[in-house]
């Protein structure tokens, strides 16, 4: 073990961390907004993977596709907001989960109806394949360092977003009060509309960028889901600071998680049980990190509405 | 030659048995197999391949086919189903090892014939062995095993090797291991895991002179993506699940060079595997993978039982199925003591094919006649 790996181990922490607040942040507006959870947070990431590999494949281009993936999981958001999700506002929470559980099960049987069930692939841009190397004699992958740079222009713009722009005014005010704003005459439906499309690019964009490194298939969205539902949980529901915080947080926690536990145990245990003990601990990890976060701050890191 | 009109002799034996005994209208299969998410093309393939044969013999055997997602309570559950409302004779399909161990123990307990076309975890093997389960591919370690052999006589010393934490993972590295000796390092990553970067730092940063790994499906593809992308440099060697036709197609030329172990390849020479990849190739339009040899064999055995015994003669009908009377297309083919196979497993090479996309080439011969490590074990 040494420095170089550490630092690289954590340069993938990070990179997780970033994809996961991508996810996150859309997640975490809806919820702090609307009120509403959105299990289909998970199938809009799906589509916009499978949009940007559709579409890279006509065009040659992965960054037309990425374009693609992007706009076209917003404009599926805004379409599922005006058809499915609007009217489920005022319901309660069980509703909205089974609304939104139903949805995941029309996008995934939709998905591989169109697509086939047999996974879709979408190639590197020779531009960014290849590795560079950085200070401390770590070689990375130039891919993942430019996920980690998109990830960081995302929180800038969406801190700008939020707290420099009218549009973001009316955010805050409404996860402050909703039915107050509502009556100042802002167009409140519009706002809603605005909000889960932001979202959904947001979660087309990480699909697009994430399905270069992985397989594109149906149901790839669920996994990135629930680790969603936990980076918001840890960093406070509606809170988009605490979703960077706990993002980037279960990414280091987990990426370390799988790579050190393992070799921590072979201190004390022979090889073979070290590497099950290890590996079966790291997976519950980042879930262990979330009942500790709970049991000291119930509402997570940073409380929206505190 | 000979084997043509042995074959064909075989299928009219077949034919006129048929009208004899009436075994194959009255028979129910029932195919529980991963027809969707990042495993579906192992179930697609076993699927069809399996069916090619149905349709191939002309008999009008009842197949009934389910998706379990790979997901263990819904194998379950489809089993139960299968069992009690279809009330099938036999169950096949099941991909996973995972899956394998909560569905088959009982099935094959409550006296209903199991035929496995992929999953041969080892406690199947040993100690939970029965005589309604037969498999028709391999035991979990046995390609594994074989790779571990030919690594070391290749002159390797220090491999790194990686599998999922599931009973064929666990199967897969006790095998390399069994056959290598010690290895550099080894890590178990989740089953379904798409990010594989941590696990590739990790190789980069040991003393490691060869990676070997055991990642099936969409797993693969990920991992070797993220590997050439990472500038590892060292030589990747693998199952044949690491690296079948799909896959390789996902993957393009990072792939070219590697080799793997597999008990079957598509350009093996016996007239029965001609006719397979062949006829495979006209219905499908792809080229078989093994899954699909593997589908097709166990179709075929299933058939050459049938054409003996009916499945509720359970004493004729396992003693039909522990004889392999059949063309397997992967050459010649018996079982243990344990209903699992001995077989020759093969080392393929992955060159680029006539069409310039890499393609698996039979290179030699890895273990003649291997049996599995856990038949005395079994008490049966």
């Amino acid at each position: 073990m040494n420095i170089a790996l550490v630092l690289e181990q954590l340069l993938n922490g990070v990179q997780l961390g970033v994809m996961l607040f991508t996810m996150a942040s859309g997640l975490t507006l809806v919820f702090g907004v609307m009120g509403l959870i959105n299990l289909s947070h998970g199938s809009l990431y799906m589509m916009g993977a499978f949009i940007c590999a559709y579409v890279a494949g006509i065009t040659g281009s992965f960054w037309i596709g990425l374009l693609a993936g992007a706009l076209g999981a917003g404009v599926m958001g805004a379409i599922i907001e005006l058809v499915v999700i609007r009217r489920l506002y005022d319901r309660d929470h069980l509703d909205q989960v089974l609304a939104t559980f139903a949805l995941i099960l029309i996008f995934s049987e939709g998905t591989s109806w169109i697509f086939g069930a047999s996974p879709l692939w979408l190639d590197m841009p020779d531009l960014l394949s290849g590795s560079v190397s950085l200070p401390g004699g770590v070689t990375y992958p130039l891919y993942r360092l430019m996920i980690i740079g998109v990830g960081i222009v995302i929180a800038i713009g969406l801190y700008l977003l939020i707290s420099r722009t009218r549009i973001g005014m009316r955010i805050r005010a409404g996860e402050n009060d909703r039915e107050m704003i509502g009556a100042l005459g802002v167009n409140i439906s519009a706002l809603y509309t605005f909000v889960f499309a932001v979202g959904a690019v947001l979660a087309g964009l990480a699909g697009s960028l994430l399905g270069v490194l992985q397989s594109v298939q149906v149901g790839m969205g669920e996994p990135m889901l629930i680790l969603a539902f936990v980076v918001i949980v840890i960093g406070g529901i509606g809170s988009i600071k605490g979703a960077l915080v706990g993002a980037l947080l279960v990414g280091v926690v987990d990426t370390l998680g799988r790579i050190f536990l393992p070799g921590l145990f072979s201190l004390v245990l022979d090889n073979a049980d070290a590497t099950s003990v290890g590996s079966a601990l790291a997976s519950m990890l980042i879930y262990l990190l979330m009942a500790v976060v709970l049991a000291v701050k119930p509402k997570g890191l940073f409380p929206a509405n505190a | 030659m000979k084997k043509f009109v042995s074959a064909g002799a075989f299928a009219l034996m077949a034919a006129t048995s048929m009208t004899a005994l009436p075994a194959f209208a009255e028979t129910k299969v029932g195919m529980i197999t991963t027809l969707s998410g990042g495993g579906s093309h192992l179930g697609i393939d076993v699927r069809d391949g399996f069916m090619l044969a149905i349709e191939q013999s002309k008999s009008d055997v009842e197949v009934i086919i389910r998706d379990d997602a790979r997901k263990p309570e819904l194998a379950k559950s489809l089993a139960n189903e299968m069992l009690q409302k279809e009330k099938v004779d036999i169950l096949t399909g099941i991909i996973w090892s995972n899956l394998a161990m909560a569905v088959i123990p009982e099935v094959v307990r409550g006296g209903t014939v199991y035929l496995s076309p992929n999953a041969g975890p080892s406690a199947l093997a040993g100690k939970l062995c029965n005589e309604n389960y037969f498999n028709v591919a391999w035991q979990n370690n046995n390609l594994h095993e074989a790779m571990g052999a030919y690594m070391k006589k290749e002159g390797l010393k220090a491999p790194f090797i990686v599998a999922p934490n599931y009973p064929a993972g666990v199967d897969a590295l006790t095998g390399f291991k069994s056959y290598f000796g010690e290895v550099e390092g080894e890590l178990f990553t989740k089953l379904g895991q798409t990010d594989y970067a941590a696990e590739i730092a990790q190789i980069k940063a040991s003393k490691a002179d060869s990676v070997f790994f055991f990642l099936p499906g969409g797993m693969g593809i990920s991992f070797m993506k993220q590997y050439g992308g990472a500038e590892v440099g060292l030589p990747v060697f693998g199952p044949a699940f690491s690296f079948d036709e799909v896959i390789l197609g996902a993957v393009g030329d990072a792939a070219i060079g590697v080799k793997n172990t597999s008990q079957w390849a598509y350009d093996m020479d016996n007239a029965a595997n001609v006719a397979f990849v062949k006829s495979f190739k006209e219905k499908y339009g792809r080229t078989p993978t093994l899954y699909a040899s593997q589908g097709f064999d166990t179709a075929n055995l299933m058939l050459s039982a049938l054409a003996k015994a009916a499945p509720s003669d359970a004493e004729a009908f396992r003693a039909a199925m522990k004889a392999a009377e059949f063309e397997s297309v992967r050459g010649a083919f018996k079982f243990g003591s344990n209903n699992h196979p001995i077989q020759n497993i093969y080392i393929r090479e992955v060159v680029a094919g006539a069409d310039g996309k890499p393609t698996n080439k039979l290179a030699g011969i890895a273990i003649e006649n291997l049996q599995d490590a856990y038949v005395s074990e079994c008490k049966m």
